[in-house]
């Protein structure tokens, strides 16, 4: 029944505009404006760039200032701050060419407008202009460039010694987490050896990985430097941790990487942001298939103090499981069988 | 030079005598070699895509902005894809984005846009009978069509049509087990684009050659109007890009197909560790940009050419900085083809790769910026008339700047690292390359509609569904910016897994309905469009007053353009109101000789050469006379 009256209430619609515009058609006939070179339109569409430069200014002003905090998101990296620094001069830079540009764009058509008495001005070229406004784009953009670049430089730049490595690999469609123990050395894998029970294909005859631990979350400390080794046991996938202003592809057969210095442990981003359940969350950014939009990992910022606390808690793959020992050669089995024992202690 | 195009000219006078002859329907409207038809071809087709893509983006802006929404009423049209519960699938969510992107990048921007206003215009306004190679061009045209059917064919299949995005990165798009659409949908999207491929290279040798060797009598290089200009360098860039873009696809399709592993390495999947070792799947994403950035300007060139078009003939007044534009246009064709990675900053390739391109890449914002001030000062002091044509056009400039600046945050690889594959970047394409290149398109329509078919369209439609499109796309992709910037990802089905996304639902929600309301008032462009063909005001000679060739023809001209000779070029294609001049156009045909009363100092002196030229000319003609 509602079908049939939407039905209606569209045909009923339409046949409105079709006697309007039939009538307007003949009108314009009538007083003989189509054979005009402009006709009164012409007025109305000048005024309404105006009107469209004023309203939609009015609304990208009051919307940008009401909403900032919200799709501001709090930074909590140090790269972060500098990023974020070149973001808002760019903004800063690019906004005012915007504004300048659209002002002229809109209101030339208002001044501008058809004059039937009034013949345009023949100006077919100026090469001091364009010189000026090619150079000047040009100094202005090796500007952002430059200090872009200093900035990108300092990011990609090779870690630290001392960070904190932790190891996030995607897969369809879910991240897991690997750290490296107390060596701060991961053991190798290969996607051959993945299983059930050893989902990240962890080669136990490597001797660094004997003391390797999984996680449920990302753990990591304020203030100290933190690596991401990075990689894809399926397809491409990336990490994205927006409120640390990191972002990687995830590359199965190529590791990638990203260090950072967090600076903000989730208790106190909690606190500033008035928000008890708040939590860092990585998320995927490459399509990855059907759960592409659920991939998500909860990164926990703590106080160094308690990330050591942490660390020491943490049982390896091997204490977690010491089937995953029982294959490996005698020599590395004497590994693992020591610290089976000092787990129990 | 003079020698050369005289001998030209000399050529054409013979091969009008074979045009003439009576068509049937199959050549005439089928199967025809006539470059207007299949200019016509290629914008009828694109329109049928337009719809399916914006209809298909209407779908998930459904999803994105009323999550909660029961679809069950999209289950005659849908199937399967709507499940029990009345949710769309989130598999055939992924599809829809890819195939919105498939369809609108290539079937409608590219095929669509260059293809109609390629082909129409360059033997009209550079003073041919037709294109250089009728039948290639014939080929072009149903080669894009095969392709089209194909594609078309794929969004029905039991698995699915594509789904790993427009880009089909592999290992997504190479294994079936990753996602559905990889399986027959990604076979067919590959034959689709295969045939497309083809067509696109058959359709730019040919407006290539076209340009180089059929120019008219005087239609110099510095002579030619900027349309022309943007489609012959559109035409280089695709001959040089998509060949690039058809390897990719053949090495896709062999480590589909015949287990090598060119992009492939230490894959586990569905269980099983599969065999491929030593590939790269970044290997093709460098590939595949190759062709995919210089796309963006197959796509955006063809639409500023038409707006400098436009602009210039409604403001009354020359384009300003001819020579700029040209240079503008050809640093972009040459930068175009070496800033590709700047898609790929966080890919995981060398940082230093990504310093060089981001080098590169703000250099191209450069000649955008150019072209941008000169539209500008072309518009100030003008006498300007608001044809929907206009409008549009001042539209395009509009998305232009918009799109083009939020250019400059993701080019610079520093920013990148946040923006990247968010929202932002949606807002950027689809503003500066998506929805400029289609108010160039639409622009292109109402400005030639007379020329193609002999009739007006209503101006007033014309108005009101201008007005409704430029506010809508604004309230579709501005919103979008406010998104990006908090970090919400591309090609997510649903935001509420995150805290940091599940926010802005009434954002979302606003920007569905500003979708829909835009893709509505489409309706009232496809309304004037078949209307006016069929009962419009009749169209006068020259509607536009304009000064290029194409408005010399008849009002319906037949194959070969020009019932007797092709007129003589004398002049540049931007003489509006040149002081001294009677009319405020003087059409390019118009011999200095003629307006003394308006010639510049440096062209009185072309007189004399144009003299003789004509004398020259004369006893050519004299000599062809005592031949026959």
């Amino acid at each position: 029944m509602y079908g049939f009256l939407i039905g209606v209430g569209v045909l009923l619609l339409l046949s409105i505009i079709w006697m309007v515009y039939r009538i307007q058609t003949l009108v314009s006939v009538v007083k003989g404006s189509d054979k005009k070179v402009a006709s009164g339109s012409n007025k109305i569409n000048a005024i309404l760039f105006v009107l469209f430069l004023l309203g939609t200014g009015i609304l990208m002003f009051w919307y940008s200032i009401k909403e900032f905090d919200n799709y501001q998101l709090p930074i909590a990296s140090e790269h972060g701050v500098v990023t974020d620094r070149l973001f808002w001069v760019t903004m800063a830079v690019t906004g005012i060419v915007f504004l300048i540009t659209h002002i002229l764009l809109f209101i030339f058509p208002y001044k501008y407008q058809y004059k039937e008495n009034r013949k345009a001005t023949f100006y077919p070229d100026n090469n001091k202009l364009e010189v000026i406004w090619t150079a000047v784009p040009g100094v202005v953009l090796a500007g952002l460039v430059l200090t872009g670049w200093m900035a990108w430089s300092d990011i990609t730049a090779p870690a630290p010694e001392n960070a904190h490595v932790v190891e996030i690999m995607g897969y369809q469609f879910a991240w897991d987490v690997r750290y490296p123990g107390k060596d701060n050395v991961l053991g190798d894998y290969d996607y051959r050896l993945i299983t059930a029970s050893n989902s990240h294909g962890v080669d136990f005859t490597d001797k660094n990985a004997i003391d390797d631990f999984p996680s449920p979350k990302v753990v990591i400390p304020k203030g100290e430097p933190v690596l991401f080794k990075i990689r894809a046991r399926d397809v491409l996938h990336s990490v994205f941790a927006p409120h640390m202003r990191l972002k990687m592809d995830a590359v199965p057969g190529m590791p990638t990487r990203f260090w950072f210095v967090p600076t903000k442990t989730t208790e106190e981003m909690r606190a500033e942001l008035n928000n008890p359940e708040f939590e860092y969350e990585i998320a995927c950014t490459e399509i990855c298939g059907r759960g592409h939009f659920s991939m998500k990992k909860v990164i926990e910022v703590v106080e160094p103090e308690a990330y050591q606390k942490w660390l020491a808690e943490q049982k390896s793959f091997i204490q977690q499981n010491p089937s995953l020992a029982e294959s490996l050669p005698a020599e590395m089995k004497e590994l693992a069988d020591i610290q089976l024992s000092e787990s129990k202690k | 030079m003079a020698t050369a195009s005289v001998a030209n000219h000399d050529v054409h006078a013979h091969d009008h005598h074979d045009h003439e002859h009576h068509d049937n329907f199959i050549t005439k409207y089928i199967f025809t070699q006539d470059h207007k038809m299949i200019g016509k071809q290629f914008l009828v087709t694109g329109i049928f895509w337009a719809i399916i893509g914006g209809f298909l983006s209407i779908l998930f802006r459904l999803q994105l902005g009323f999550p909660e929404m029961n679809l069950e009423w999209l289950r005659p049209l849908l199937g399967g894809w709507i499940d029990e519960t009345g949710k769309l699938d989130p598999t055939f969510y992924l599809a829809l984005v890819t195939m919105h992107g498939t369809i609108m990048v290539f079937f409608v921007l590219t095929a669509g846009l260059s293809g109609t206003f390629s082909n129409f215009l360059i033997p009209l306004q550079i003073g041919a009978r037709d294109m250089a190679s009728g039948f290639m061009n014939m080929l072009s045209y149903w080669f894009f069509f095969l392709s089209s059917v194909i594609m078309f064919i794929s969004l029905f299949i039991k698995t699915g049509p594509a789904g790993g995005g427009w880009v089909v990165y592999p290992p997504l798009s190479a294994l079936e087990q990753a996602i559905p659409g990889s399986g027959l949908g990604m076979t067919l999207w590959l034959i689709a684009m295969t045939f497309f491929i083809a067509s696109s290279l058959l359709g730019g040798i040919n407006y290539i050659t076209t340009v180089i060797n059929l120019r008219t009598k005087g239609m110099s290089f510095s002579r030619l109007p900027l349309t022309i200009w943007a489609f012959f360098l559109t035409a280089v860039i695709g001959l040089l890009s998509f060949p690039v873009l058809f390897a990719a696809a053949l090495l896709l399709v062999f480590d589909r197909s015949f287990g090598t592993s060119f992009y492939l390495s230490d894959i586990y999947i569905g269980g099983e560790a599969l065999p491929n070792t030593g590939g790269s799947p970044v290997l093709y994403q460098h590939l595949f940009w190759f062709l995919g950035h210089p796309e963006v300007y197959i796509v955006l060139l063809p639409a500023l050419g038409i707006t400098s078009e436009v602009i210039a003939t409604n403001s009354r007044k020359p384009i300003f900085g001819y020579k700029a534009m040209i240079i503008s246009m050809l640093g972009i064709t040459i930068l175009s083809f070496i800033v590709w990675a700047h898609h790929m900053f966080v890919s995981g390739m060398n940082p230093f790769l990504g310093s060089i391109f981001m080098f590169l890449t703000l250099i191209i914002a450069v000649p955008s910026a150019v072209k941008v001030f000169n539209y500008l000062t072309t518009l100030w002091r003008g006498n300007l008339i608001f044809t929907p044509a206009m409008l549009f056009s001042i539209g395009l400039v509009s998305f232009f700047i918009s799109g083009g600046l939020t250019g400059i945050f993701l080019g610079n690889s520093a920013i990148d690292i946040q923006l990247h594959d968010t929202y932002f970047v949606v807002a950027h394409f689809h503003l500066v390359m998506g929805s400029a290149s289609f108010f160039g398109l639409l622009a292109g329509v109402y400005h030639w509609f007379p020329k193609m078919f002999g009739r007006m369209m209503d101006a007033r439609l014309g108005y009101v569904h201008f007005w409704l499109t430029f506010v809508g796309v604004y309230m579709v992709f501005f919103p979008m910016h406010y998104i990006g910037i908090a970090g919400f990802p591309r090609r997510y089905y649903s935001w509420t897994n995150f805290e940091f996304t599940n926010m802005y639902t009434d954002l979302n929600m606003f920007v569905s309905v500003a979708a829909i309301i835009t893709f509505a008032a489409q309706f009232i462009f496809l309304f004037n469009f078949f209307y006016s063909m069929y009962r419009g005001r009749k169209a006068t000679l020259n509607p536009w007053r304009s000064t290029t060739l194409e408005w010399t023809t008849p009002i319906n001209p037949g194959h070969g353009n020009w019932p007797g000779e092709i007129p003589t070029v004398y002049r540049w294609p931007y003489d509006y109101s040149k002081p001294g001049a009677a009319e405020d156009f003087i059409p390019q045909t118009v011999p200095f000789s003629q307006t003394p009363e308006s010639n510049l100092p440096h062209e009185q002196e072309l007189v004399k050469l144009e003299e003789e030229i004509m004398k020259e000319e004369s006893e050519v003609l004299v000599a062809n006379e005592n031949k026959h």
